[in-house]
C-alpha cells in the first residue's frame, strides 16, 4: 500500500505535466480555470499521498520506505552480456561450446567489466517526508493565488507549464533515492526557475537576469554532475542508501557515509560549491535579487521559499559525507557564516520590498548551512520548513503590505517609529564605507564578471577575429562576411 | 557469406533519391519541384526505416541486401552493407533531408535546390552504406560537388571550402594508398596514418582546421550547410577508414584534439553574433564530443558518443530547422540584438528551445542518457576529459538559452503580416518533440542498440590488434591478411579469442 502511494505522490505532478505538455503540443486550448484545477488537483492528490505515507510511517514506526520504480537505463555487464552472446551466436553460427566448457564470462576480468543502470528510487524517510509536504503545501498556495494573481494576464498558460516543471522537479528532488534522479530534478528546478524570471519576456531586464540565473545553475550543475558521477565511481552506484549507510534501522540522518575522508573532502567540495550556486551562497548572491523580476508567485515559491532551499537540502542529504570530513564541515560552515555577514549587511539597504526580502531569506538560508556544517540536522531541517513557510507568506503579502504602511502613516500623520540601527555606534566614515560596500551588494557580480566573464569574453572575441581574418585572407574577399541590414530585409543569403 | 535483408532497401533509398534529383532538376516549377523532393524523402525515409526494422529482425551485426543488383552488374561484393553503426543513422539522415525540404518555406524555394539536395541526400545515404574504402572515399569526394555548385551558383569565393574540402580528399587517396594492404595498426606506417588523421581532422571540422565550417554556414544556404555536416559523415569516414588501421598516437591526437574543438567551439559558440556562426560552433563542439567519445577505449565511453552521435543528429537538425524557419520570416538573425519573435511563432520557440535542451543532454530528452554515458566512461579513462565534457556541456547550455532569449523574447516584434507556422512545419514539430521526448523518456532500447553496437566495435579494433600484434611478432609475415578483415569475421575471431582467454584461465 505504501508503495501505491509513493508512487501516486511522483506520479501526480509527472501527469500534471503530461497533461500540459500534449495539450501545448498538440494546440489545444486549455482555459484558465482548467488549468488551475489540474494544478490543485495534481497537488491535492500528491498532498494526500504525502500525509497517507507520513502517518503509517508514523503509525508504525517505520522510518525508510523506498519504493523503487525500476531500471531506467540499464547496459548490462560482461559476464550477461557475454552469455546473451553466447547464447546468440551459437544459433547464428552453429557454435556449441564443448561439454564442461566454463563460460569466458566467468573469468575474474569479465566479472569487473564495466556497466551502467540508471535506476529511479524515491526514499521517504525523515528528511524527504517533511520536505515533499512542505513542497506540496507551498506549491498549492501558490497555485492557488496565482491562478487569481495572474488571471487574463497572457502570460497565464506559460506561468503554469513552468510552475509544473518546477513542482515536478521538487519533487524529484526531495525524494531521489539515487543522486542521478536528484540530478534530474536539480535541473527541472533550475530551468523553471530561469524560465519564470525572464517570464516577462517583452522587456530585456528580466530576460538578461533570467540568462544570468541560468549561467550561475549551470555551472553549479557541472560540479553537481561531476561529484555524481565520481561518486558512481566511488561506490559503485549512485544510491543514497549505499552512499550514505542508510538501512531500515540506520536512517536519516545517521548513515555513515561508504566513502574515505579524501574523497569525502573532494566529493563534498563539489555538491558544496552546487549548494552554493542553488542557494545563492557567497560568491553566487548576485543571483537572489535579480531572480525577483519575475511575477510574484513564483519569487515567492522559488526563491522565498523552496528553491532557495534546495542546496540546503543536497547537504542534508549528504551529510554523511560532513560527517566523514571535518574540513568539509568546517568549509560548510564558514561558507554559510560568510554569506549570512554578507547577507545581513546587504539586506539593510535594500530599496525595494523584493529585495529586502530576497536578503532576508540569504540570511536565514545561510544559517540553515551552518546549522548543517556544526552537525545540527534536525535544527536545519526545521528551520528550513518554518522559514520557507513565513517567506512565502511575506512575499505574497508584499505588494499590499506597503499600501497597509502607507495607510498607517496617513493615520497616524508621521513615520512610522524605527529602532536605531547598530551601526550607529561605529564612526561616520566606517558607515559610508559599508553603506556603499551593502549598495553595491559586495560587488560580487562585478568581481565575478571582471574576474572571469570579461577575460573569457575577451579571449574568444580575440579567436573569433583572428578567425574571420584567416577565413578572409584564405578566400580572397576584400570585405569579411557580415550580416548587412540590407540582406536582413530581403533575405538574399536565407535558405 | 553476410547475412541477407528481406528487400533491396539500402539500394532503393540510395536510387529514389537519385532519380528524384534527376526529375526536379528538369521541373522549372520550383513548387512541383518541391512536392516531389517531399513526397521521394518520404518514400526514401520509408526505405531506410524499413531497413532498420529488417535489420533488426535478421539479428547480425550486419546484413546486405536482397537481390543485390550491384553484384549482379558489377560482380563486386558487398559494396552496400547495413550494419548496427550505420542502421539507425541511414533514417535519422533520410528525416533530417526530409524535414529540410518539407519546412522550406514557398519564399525561399527560388534559393534552395531540391535537385541538389536530393543528389545529395543519395550520395550521404550511399556513403553510409559503405564500407569498400576506395568507395567510400570516391563517395566522400562526390559530396563535396553539391555545396560547392550552390556556392559558386551564389557567386560566393568557394576557396575556402574548396581549399580544406580538397586537401581532405587528396590526403585520404594517399594515406589510403601509402597504406596498401595493411589492415593492422601495426602493419600502418607513420606517414599513411598522419595523413589519413589529418584527413580525418579537417572533415570533422577539429580546431585549428574547422575555418571551412563556419564559412559554409555564412555563404552557402542554411539548408545545404545544415545538410553538409549533420549527418556527421566524417565521424563515419573515421570510424571506418582511419580507426581500425592507424596506431594509437594517431587516435589518442584525434581524441585531445576533438575535446579541444568541443570545448573551444562551446566557447565560441557564448559570443556569437551571428545565428548561423553560432549554430555552426554549437554543433562543431557536439559533433567534437562525439568523436572524442567515440575513442575512448570502453564500452560505457563509445555507448554514449554513438547515442550522443544520435541525439545530436536529431536535436541540432530540429533547432536548426528553427533558426531557418525564423530567418526565412525576418531575414538573417543577428543575436547581438533581441527579436521578441515568441509572439509570433510560439511553437518554433518551444522547439528551439527543447531540441536545445536535448543538445546538452538536459534530463528527460534523448540526449541526456547519452551525455551520462559519455561522461561516464570518460571519467573512468582520463578523469580530466570527463570534466572537460561536463564544461563543454555547461557552456552550450548558456549558449542555447543565450540564443533563445534573443531569438524569441527581449522586446514585442511588431509586424503587420501573419508570421504563425504552417502545416507543415507544425508536423515538423510534432515529429521532432516525440522524437526527442520520446527517445528521452524510454532511452533503453536505443542505448541497448548502441551498446550493442559499441561492444561489437570494440571487439573489431580489439581483434585488429591482436591479429596485428600477431603479424609483428611473425617476423616473415606469413599469415599477413590479404583481404580487409570484415566485422563479422573479426566478431567470430573475438569470440574464439575470449573462449581462448577463459579456457586458459580456467
Amino acid at each position: 500500500m505504501l508503495i501505491f502511494f509513493g508512487q501516486l505522490v511522483v506520479i501526480a505532478p509527472v501527469l500534471l505535466l503530461a497533461v500540459f505538455g500534449v495539450t501545448t503540443l498538440f494546440r489545444i486550448n486549455m482555459t484558465e480555470r482548467a488549468m488551475a484545477r489540474c494544478t490543485e488537483g495534481a497537488i491535492v492528490v500528491g498532498l494526500c499521498s504525502a500525509l497517507i505515507i507520513l502517518s503509517v510511517m508514523l503509525a508504525t514506526d517505520r522510518r525508510l520506505v523506498t519504493v523503487p520504480v525500476g531500471e531506467w537505463v540499464r547496459i548490462p555487464d560482461h559476464a550477461e552480456a557475454h552469455a546473451a552472446d553466447e547464447s546468440h551466436d551459437t544459433s547464428d553460427h552453429g557454435h556449441e561450446a564443448a561439454p564442461g566448457e566454463e563460460p569466458a564470462t566467468t573469468s575474474p576480468a569479465a566479472a569487473k567489466s564495466p556497466h551502467f543502470h540508471f535506476r529511479l528510487k524515491f526514499l521517504f524517510d525523515r528528511l524527504s517526508v517533511p520536505f515533499v509536504i512542505m513542497t506540496y503545501v507551498l506549491c498549492g498556495v501558490i497555485s492557488a493565488f496565482a491562478s487569481r494573481y495572474l488571471h487574463r494576464d497572457e502570460g497565464f498558460h506559460r506561468f503554469f507549464i513552468y510552475f509544473s516543471f518546477f513542482l515536478l522537479g521538487m519533487i524529484l528532488s526531495s525524494l531521489a533515492g539515487t543522486i542521478e534522479t536528484l540530478f534530474f530534478g536539480w535541473e527541472l528546478v533550475g530551468l523553471s526557475s530561469a524560465l519564470l524570471v525572464a517570464f516577462f519576456h517583452d522587456r530585456q531586464s528580466p530576460v538578461t537576469n533570467g540568462l544570468r540565473v541560468w549561467s550561475v545553475y549551470r555551472i553549479a550543475d557541472a560540479s553537481f554532475l561531476v561529484a555524481a558521477i565520481t561518486l558512481h565511481h566511488l561506490s559503485g552506484s549512485g544510491d543514497f542508501a549505499g552512499l550514505t549507510g542508510i538501512t531500515d534501522q540506520l536512517t536519516w540522518p545517521s548513515g555513515k557515509a561508504a566513502i574515505s575522508e579524501g574523497a569525502a573532502l573532494f566529493v563534498g567540495c563539489l555538491l558544496l560549491f552546487a549548494a552554493a550556486g542553488k542557494s545563492a551562497l557567497v560568491p553566487f548572491s548576485g543571483w537572489l535579487p535579480r531572480a525577483m523580476e519575475g511575477p510574484t508567485p513564483s519569487s515567492a515559491v522559488f526563491y522565498g521559499a523552496l528553491s532557495v532551499h534546495l542546496g540546503a537540502f543536497l547537504l542534508l542529504r549528504v551529510s554523511p559525507l560532513l560527517d566523514e570530513s571535518l574540513v568539509l564541515s568546517i568549509l560548510a560552515t564558514v561558507l554559510g557564516a560568510v554569506t549570512c555577514l554578507f547577507a545581513a549587511m546587504t539586506a539593510r539597504v535594500q530599496t525595494d520590498i523584493k529585495s529586502g526580502l530576497a536578503f532576508a531569506s540569504l540570511i536565514q538560508v545561510s544559517i540553515i548551512v551552518v546549522e548543517i556544517g556544526l552537525g545540527f540536522r534536525y535544527i536545519a531541517l526545521i528551520h528550513i520548513i518554518g522559514h520557507a513557510c513565513l517567506r512565502t507568506l511575506q512575499l505574497v503579502r508584499a505588494p499590499s503590505l506597503l499600501r497597509d504602511y502607507n495607510s498607517m502613516i496617513n493615520a497616524i500623520g508621521d513615520y512610522l517609529p524605527e529602532s536605531r540601527p547598530v551601526s550607529q555606534t561605529v564612526s561616520q566614515s566606517v558607515r559610508t564605507g559599508l553603506y556603499r560596500l551593502a549598495f553595491e551588494r559586495g560587488n560580487l557580480d562585478a568581481m565575478l564578471d571582471a574576474w572571469f566573464v570579461a577575460p573569457f569574453v575577451q579571449i574568444f572575441k580575440w579567436s573569433d577575429r583572428m578567425e574571420r581574418a584567416w577565413t578572409q585572407w584564405l578566400s580572397g574577399e576584400t570585405q569579411p562576411v557580415t550580416v548587412t541590414e540590407e540582406e536582413n530585409g530581403n533575405g538574399s543569403t536565407s535558405g | 557469406m553476410l547475412p541477407e535483408l528481406h528487400f533491396p532497401w539500402l539500394e532503393f533509398s540510395i536510387l529514389l533519391p537519385l532519380i528524384g534529383s534527376v526529375v526536379c532538376g528538369l521541373i522549372q516549377d520550383r513548387g512541383r519541384a518541391q512536392r516531389i523532393a517531399v513526397a521521394l524523402g518520404s518514400v526514401t525515409l520509408f526505405c531506410t526505416l524499413g531497413e532498420w526494422i529488417d535489420f533488426a529482425m535478421v539479428g547480425t551485426f550486419e546484413a546486405h541486401d536482397h537481390w543485390d543488383v550491384l553484384q549482379m552488374l558489377f560482380g563486386r561484393d558487398n559494396i552496400f552493407v547495413i550494419d548496427e553503426l550505420s542502421a539507425p543513422l541511414l533514417p535519422l539522415t533520410s528525416l533530417l533531408y526530409l524535414m529540410t525540404m518539407l519546412s522550406t518555406l514557398r519564399t525561399k524555394i527560388g534559393r534552395f535546390s531540391f535537385g541538389l539536395t536530393l543528389l545529395s541526400q543519395s550520395i550521404v545515404l550511399a556513403t553510409l552504406s559503405c564500407h569498400d574504402p576506395w568507395v567510400m572515399i570516391a563517395l566522400l569526394s562526390l559530396a563535396v560537388v553539391p555545396p560547392w555548385i550552390e556556392l559558386h551558383r551564389r557567386g560566393a569565393s568557394t576557396r575556402v571550402f574548396l581549399l580544406h574540402m580538397g586537401l581532405f580528399i587528396v590526403l585520404l587517396i594517399f594515406g589510403r594508398l601509402l597504406l596498401g594492404e595493411s589492415d593492422t595498426p601495426e602493419e600502418a606506417s607513420g606517414i599513411a596514418s598522419a595523413l589519413l588523421t589529418i584527413a580525418a581532422l579537417l572533415r570533422a571540422g577539429v580546431v585549428p582546421v574547422h575555418c571551412w565550417m563556419t564559412d559554409l554556414f555564412e555563404k552557402a544556404s542554411f539548408g545545404t550547410a545544415l545538410l553538409f555536416v549533420a549527418p556527421m559523415t566524417g565521424a563515419y569516414a573515421v570510424m571506418h577508414l582511419v580507426f581500425p588501421v592507424v596506431p594509437g598516437w594517431a587516435m589518442r591526437s584525434i581524441a585531445v584534439l576533438s575535446l579541444i574543438t568541443a570545448v573551444y567551439s562551446a566557447g565560441m559558440a557564448t559570443i556569437q553574433v551571428d545565428a548561423r556562426r553560432f549554430f555552426c560552433y554549437l554543433f562543431l563542439s557536439n559533433s567534437s564530443l562525439v568523436l572524442s567519445g567515440l575513442e575512448l577505449v570502453n564500452e560505457i565511453g563509445m555507448t554514449g558518443a554513438l547515442c550522443v552521435w544520435i541525439s545530436v543528429g536529431l536535436s541540432l537538425g530540429g533547432f536548426a530547422l528553427t533558426i531557418r524557419s525564423v530567418e526565412a520570416r525576418i531575414g538573417r538573425l543577428r543575436l547581438d540584438r533581441y527579436h521578441g519573435m515568441y509572439e509570433h511563432t510560439p511553437t518554433l520557440a518551444g522547439l528551439f528551445l527543447l531540441t536545445g535542451l536535448a543538445s546538452i543532454g538536459f534530463p528527460g530528452t534523448i540526449g541526456f542518457i547519452g551525455m551520462e554515458l559519455l561522461v561516464e566512461g570518460a571519467v573512468d579513462v582520463y578523469p580530466l576529459v570527463g570534466f572537460a565534457v561536463v564544461l563543454a556541456a555547461a557552456l552550450n547550455s548558456i549558449s542555447v538559452l543565450r540564443g533563445y532569449f534573443r531569438i524569441f523574447t527581449g522586446q514585442r516584434f511588431t509586424t503587420s503580416v501573419m508570421l504563425r507556422s504552417r502545416a507543415a512545419e507544425r508536423l515538423a514539430v510534432v515529429v521532432l518533440t516525440i522524437l526527442v521526448l520520446g527517445g528521452g523518456l524510454w532511452p533503453q532500447p536505443g542505448v541497448a542498440s548502441r551498446h550493442h553496437a559499441a561492444v561489437e566495435l570494440m571487439k573489431m579494433r580489439h581483434v585488429q590488434q591482436s591479429v596485428g600484434a600477431a603479424v609483428a611478432d611473425d617476423g616473415a609475415g606469413k599469415e599477413r591478411l590479404t583481404e580487409p578483415l570484415l566485422p563479422a569475421k573479426a566478431a567470430s575471431m573475438s569470440h574464439q579469442a575470449l573462449k581462448t582467454d577463459a579456457s586458459e584461465e580456467k
